[in-house]
């Protein structure tokens, strides 16, 4: 094995973090956008609005991401219609569709796990918020969301790691993130060894960092359930 | 049929019949592996203990398809290099469905590890010591006593894995395995029809998908024969 190949290519890595790290996180944040409505509208007992929500839900956790990444940057160019619009400028870019794709699939899942989060909302809660005189709107903002995202945040972590190592699919259109630079020095080289066990090693450390960031998250979070320890113990 | 697949149709099933056959070689590995990794982690050996820790926490942290493409070429490069020193002198070509059903098997193995390690703990220690205690072996023990048990708490959590594994091998087409994305991909390209075969395969895979759940359901209730449900 010769690592002198990764050291003096090492800018690429480094670019592809880049990459990685901006399409994880506008697409986390943007399908964390959608599925908050989405989730808080799935609790509603009208069909009409209940129906589409599912629907959506189903199709993106029951289809594999890549396929749907190839749906939206290969599929769309099919119509004319798509073509001819203002929007064919924004899908004919590989990272546009890929964001697309990841913040539609994230989406998907994150609306499922606030769901169960809102679901599970205790019922005093919710009867005190109205005896208090609460609006709908007032209440979700203020009882039940708050409490939603702290029970939702194991969940949610796992969430933010699929999405993490499910970024590596953009690398299959064109996009140069670490999976691509890995790629690209494997194509250069002819050395998968080097190529790939850098890009594995760049992914541990960004999943052990998140989960590290993310359990500490969650002891703030749920500082005031950790047993008290009593004061005469002292 | 809603959608014109232009004769491609054949060819889409064939690759859904791939599909299934590497979901199914993957699942096998992955059992495989698995129920090793939870007895070695559950085992008193440290060494053991720890292969298994080391091995879950490497997968959680590398994506599926960079492990992929390390076996896929990384494969490639290491039996050339063996070759020769075997005696062996022709070029050898690693062989798609091997590298996917490997690595994917590989992956799994770590989920299900979690799975049936947790499966394995909610079986009562007491029915483990009442079986030594009747002069079982340890062979038998977990034949007669642990494993018809553990399959009932396995059973959600496999699940979910089984749905999850099958997505992945939607990886597979990455490393030229002819399954139903990269049929789809060849008919797409011949037809200029991309959109239509990617929605045809993703219906596929939610068939194989709804199919799978209502399986998994018929087999929780047979082993949750019994229970009594709170």
């Amino acid at each position: 094995m010769d690592w002198t190949i990764i050291l003096d290519n090492i800018g690429i890595y480094f670019e592809g973090l880049k990459t990685t790290l901006m399409l994880v996180s506008s697409s986390l944040l943007l399908g964390m956008l959608i599925a908050i409505p989405l989730a808080v509208l799935r609790t509603s007992r009208n069909v009409v609005i209940q129906a589409p929500i599912r629907a959506y839900v189903y199709f993106f956790r029951g289809t594999p991401l890549l396929v749907q990444m190839f749906i939206i940057y290969y599929g769309f160019g099919q119509f004319d219609a798509i073509k001819a619009s203002f929007v064919w400028p924004f899908f004919k870019e590989a990272w546009f569709c890929a964001l697309f794709a990841f913040t539609l699939n994230t989406g998907a899942y994150t609306t499922e796990i606030l769901r169960g989060a809102v679901e599970a909302t205790p019922h005093g809660e919710v009867e005190a918020a109205k005896a208090a005189g609460m609006s709908r709107l007032l209440m979700l903002r203020r009882i039940v969301l708050p409490s939603a995202f702290r029970r939702a945040l194991p969940q949610y972590s796992n969430e933010i790691i699929f999405m993490l190592h499910g970024s590596s699919l953009a690398s299959v259109i064109t996009i140069v993130d670490i999976t691509g630079a890995a790629r690209i020095i494997n194509s250069r080289f002819y050395s998968p060894y080097e190529a790939f066990l850098t890009a594995a090693v760049f992914y541990m450390s960004l999943t052990f960092i998140t989960v590290f960031l993310l359990k500490r998250l969650e002891g703030r979070w749920f500082a005031h359930l950790r047993p008290q320890v009593s004061s005469d113990a002292t | 049929m809603m959608f014109d697949l232009h004769g491609y149709g054949p060819s889409i099933l064939e690759g859904t019949l791939l599909t299934i056959e590497v979901s199914l070689a993957s699942l096998a590995i992955s059992m495989a592996l698995g129920i090793m990794g939870a007895l070695a982690k559950l085992s008193p050996s440290k060494p053991l203990q720890l292969t298994a820790q080391t091995y879950t926490t490497i997968i959680r942290g590398i994506p599926d398809l960079v492990l992929m493409l390390l076996v896929f070429f990384g494969g490639q490069v290491f039996i050339n290099q063996m070759g020769p020193l075997m005696g062996y002198e022709d070029y050898i070509d690693i062989n798609p469905f091997m590298a996917g059903v490997s690595t994917i098997g590989f992956i799994f193995g770590a989920y299900m590890t979690e799975t049936f390690r947790g499966a394995i703990l909610a079986v009562p220690k007491g029915q483990i010591e009442a079986a030594y205690a009747y002069g079982m072996s340890r062979r038998q023990t977990f034949l007669r006593i642990l494993l018809p048990q553990m399959i009932r708490h396995a059973i959600p959590g496999f699940g979910n894995n089984w749905l999850v594994l099958v997505k992945t091998t939607a990886l597979v087409s990455i490393i030229g395995l002819d399954d139903m994305v990269r049929k789809a991909a060849l008919a797409a390209g011949a037809t200029r029809k991309p959109f239509t075969f990617y929605i045809v395969v993703a219906i596929n895979y939610l068939i194989i998908t709804s199919i799978s759940v209502t399986a998994l359901k018929w087999l929780e209730d047979r082993y949750s024969a019994g229970v009594v449900k709170a």
